[in-house]
């Protein structure tokens, strides 16, 4: 069975299974921070489909293409900020809701420059 | 290359200046630091009201579709930027949003903490920058991926304006948000994926003339529509706007309900009619008209029933977002004429244009009244009309375009759609849309009826709003009001650039 399986249609199922750990992830946990990871699994699933488009050559013919390599180089930088964004927000609400929570003041809004 | 290749025009130039300007304002305001960043942003929105109108007039003029070519690489390897007659009307609408709510901010934060700059004064102007170019890069976008990336400099933008107060509600209720989108553009990824392994281009306009009935398109566009669905909040994956919305502060609101939610829309409506083949462009066309109904019903009923107005605007929005959606069965077209060149196209063209000037109208007013009485419950707002009359007056006349109440864009765009609605056969989508007036009627009115209210103790306002702050609500509002005497038939502006572009899958 192995032999049958090429390294794109391989790296292709891969990355469809890891779509679905990720959605699943997303769609089933309540904590936020485990709906993030599973941004990031199913964003790691998507640059693997890339990866075995970039494998395949594409529609384009080639023997192996590199543009979905370079999609897949700004998908990351996209799909980092994202997580970054996320991460910051969610420490933020933490942070506000242990304020809350002893009874002190939330954090106060520092002022000035960026 | 094919004849069909994207070749550089004239007015290219433009295109690309109308996503660089803002971006190179935000680099400024960076560089200049925080005080001078609301008279780098004011240069700024007037530069950009100027480009958008040339863009415009140059479509008039020529005819013909504006199309750049990025460092004359051409597509599959390169990418170009093209804005069509839909485009143009796209960015006229945009300018003209994001010009009034940045005077409408700019006397707000007047009347807070001075022309210094404050950290979220600060971060507004910067965000209102970035998210006025992301919004312009995928109304010129020609390429999947670079859409992809634009759609996430829009999320990224928009999602600090929803806490821009930095209250616990809003960092969860823009949290929410962002997971949404993100899922949304990881799924439109994914479709980008599995179309350039089918096809080897990335290229609309390519697309739109390769485009073939099979299985991995169809999976390609099923992942990239439900991925923008999200983003454009349409009933059953509407949870996270009101809260985001309704939260934000009101200039913040405005952009948010009035123009966000409708670069989604503006793709999917690209996918559906560009991309995907005939038959499965009818079903999708179905799919999509059903959940449009659905949101305009559903969530009409829960604007009727919030008890706070940002609120209850929020929830309008879901609602008039669901006549954009009922357009696709309607907009069709047959053989001899495409579908840009039916009433159900331009009804829903004008739709989203009005809903855009007429719900930032009503969040900018809504503002006016927080500002005013320092909360926004309608209950106890009992004859506010008195205190702000041009407010009231702006709520009323935007409210005029949500009902589809003559003489209003509004009015014209919904009769549009139920004269389509009728001519197709669709009995169903006519009694939707009827339906969706009655109770924007309901829900205008309760407000309207509060205005006028004489209750025992008058309401007094908590301090004095100046006028020029409820006038830049007003102007929106009639704004709406006057796209209403545009005449009743398919216009040409919206055709413009569209009969270069074949049929997806006709000979």
């Amino acid at each position: 069975m192995t032999a049958s399986l090429s390294p794109g249609a391989l790296f292709g199922l891969c990355g469809a299974a890891l779509v679905g750990i990720g959605l699943y992830a997303i769609v089933t946990h309540p904590g936020l921070l485990r709906r993030i990871v599973g941004c990031n699994i199913l964003g790691a699933g998507i640059f693997l489909v890339f990866g075995a488009v970039a494998r395949r050559g594409g529609g384009a013919g080639f023997e192996a293409d590199p543009v979905p390599q370079a999609l897949v180089i700004t998908g990351i930088v996209v799909a980092f900020s994202a997580s970054a964004l996320a991460v910051a927000l969610l420490k933020r609400l933490s942070e506000l809701n242990v304020g809350e929570r002893n009874g002190t003041a939330a954090p106060t809004e520092q002022r000035g420059r960026l | 290359m094919t004849p069909f290749a994207h070749a550089t025009t004239p007015g290219g130039f433009l295109l690309v200046l109308a996503v660089i300007l803002p971006v190179c304002a935000v680099l400024a305001i960076f560089a200049c630091g925080p005080r001078s960043a609301a008279r780098i942003a004011m240069t700024t929105l007037a530069a950009g009201l100027a480009i958008a109108i040339a863009i415009a007039v140059e479509l008039i003029a020529s005819g013909a579709a504006l199309s750049y070519v990025v460092g004359a690489w051409r597509p599959p390897l390169g990418i170009a930027l093209r804005a069509d007659g839909l485009s143009g009307a796209m960015l006229v609408m945009t300018a003209l949003v994001v010009v009034t709510v940045g005077l409408f901010a700019r006397v707000q934060y007047g009347l807070h903490d001075g022309a210094g700059g404050g950290r979220a004064q600060t971060t507004f102007w910067l965000m209102l920058l970035a998210l006025w170019s992301a919004l312009n890069a995928v109304f010129v976008g020609e390429d999947l991926f670079n859409l992809y990336v634009a759609l996430e400099l829009l999320t990224f933008a928009a999602v600090p304006l929803v806490c821009l107060d930095g209250r616990a509600e809003t960092v969860k209720a823009a949290l929410r948000y962002l997971l949404f989108a993100l899922v949304g553009s990881l799924l439109y990824l994914l479709g980008t994926g599995l179309i350039y392994g089918q096809y080897g281009t990335l290229d609309l306009l390519t697309l739109s003339r390769l485009s073939r009935q099979e299985p991995a398109l169809s999976a390609a566009l099923a992942l990239m529509i439900v991925g923008l669905l999200a983003k454009a909040a349409l009933f059953p994956l509407h949870l996270w706007l009101p809260p985001a919305h309704a939260g934000a502060p009101a200039p913040a609101s405005a952009v948010l309900s009035a123009l966000v939610v409708k670069a989604p829309v503006f793709l999917i409506l690209r996918l559906v009619l560009d991309v995907a083949p005939p038959q499965a462009a009818a079903i999708a066309g179905q799919l999509l008209a059903v959940l449009g109904a659905a949101s305009i019903l559903f969530c009409s009923v829960m604007a009727l029933r919030q008890a706070r107005l940002k609120l209850m605007i929020a929830y309008s929005t879901v609602a008039q977002i669901g006549y954009l959606f009922i357009v696709f069965p309607l907009a069709a077209g047959s053989a001899e004429l495409p579908p840009w060149g039916t009433i159900a196209w331009t009804g829903g063209a004008l739709q989203l244009v009005s809903h855009a000037l007429a719900k930032a109208a009503m969040f900018l007013a809504a503002g006016v009244i927080a500002e005013a009485f320092g909360h926004d419950r309608i209950a106890d707002l009992g004859g506010f009309g008195r205190a702000l009359p041009l407010s009231a007056a702006a709520f009323g006349l935007a409210g005029l375009s949500l009902m589809g109440i003559p003489p209003s864009g509004g009015f014209v765009a919904k009769c549009l759609l139920l004269t389509a609605a009728v001519i197709e056969g669709y009995p169903w989508l006519a009694a939707t849309i009827l339906a969706g007036g009655l109770l924007a009627g309901g829900y205008v009115f309760r407000v309207i009826d509060t205005a006028l209210a004489i209750p025992a103790v008058p309401v007094a306002p908590r301090r004095p709003v100046p006028r020029r702050l409820e006038l830049a609500a007003l102007a929106l509002a009639v704004a709406a009001v006057l796209l209403g005497l545009v005449p009743l038939r398919p216009f040409g502006l919206l055709q413009i650039g569209r009969d270069g572009l074949a049929m997806a899958g006709l000979p």
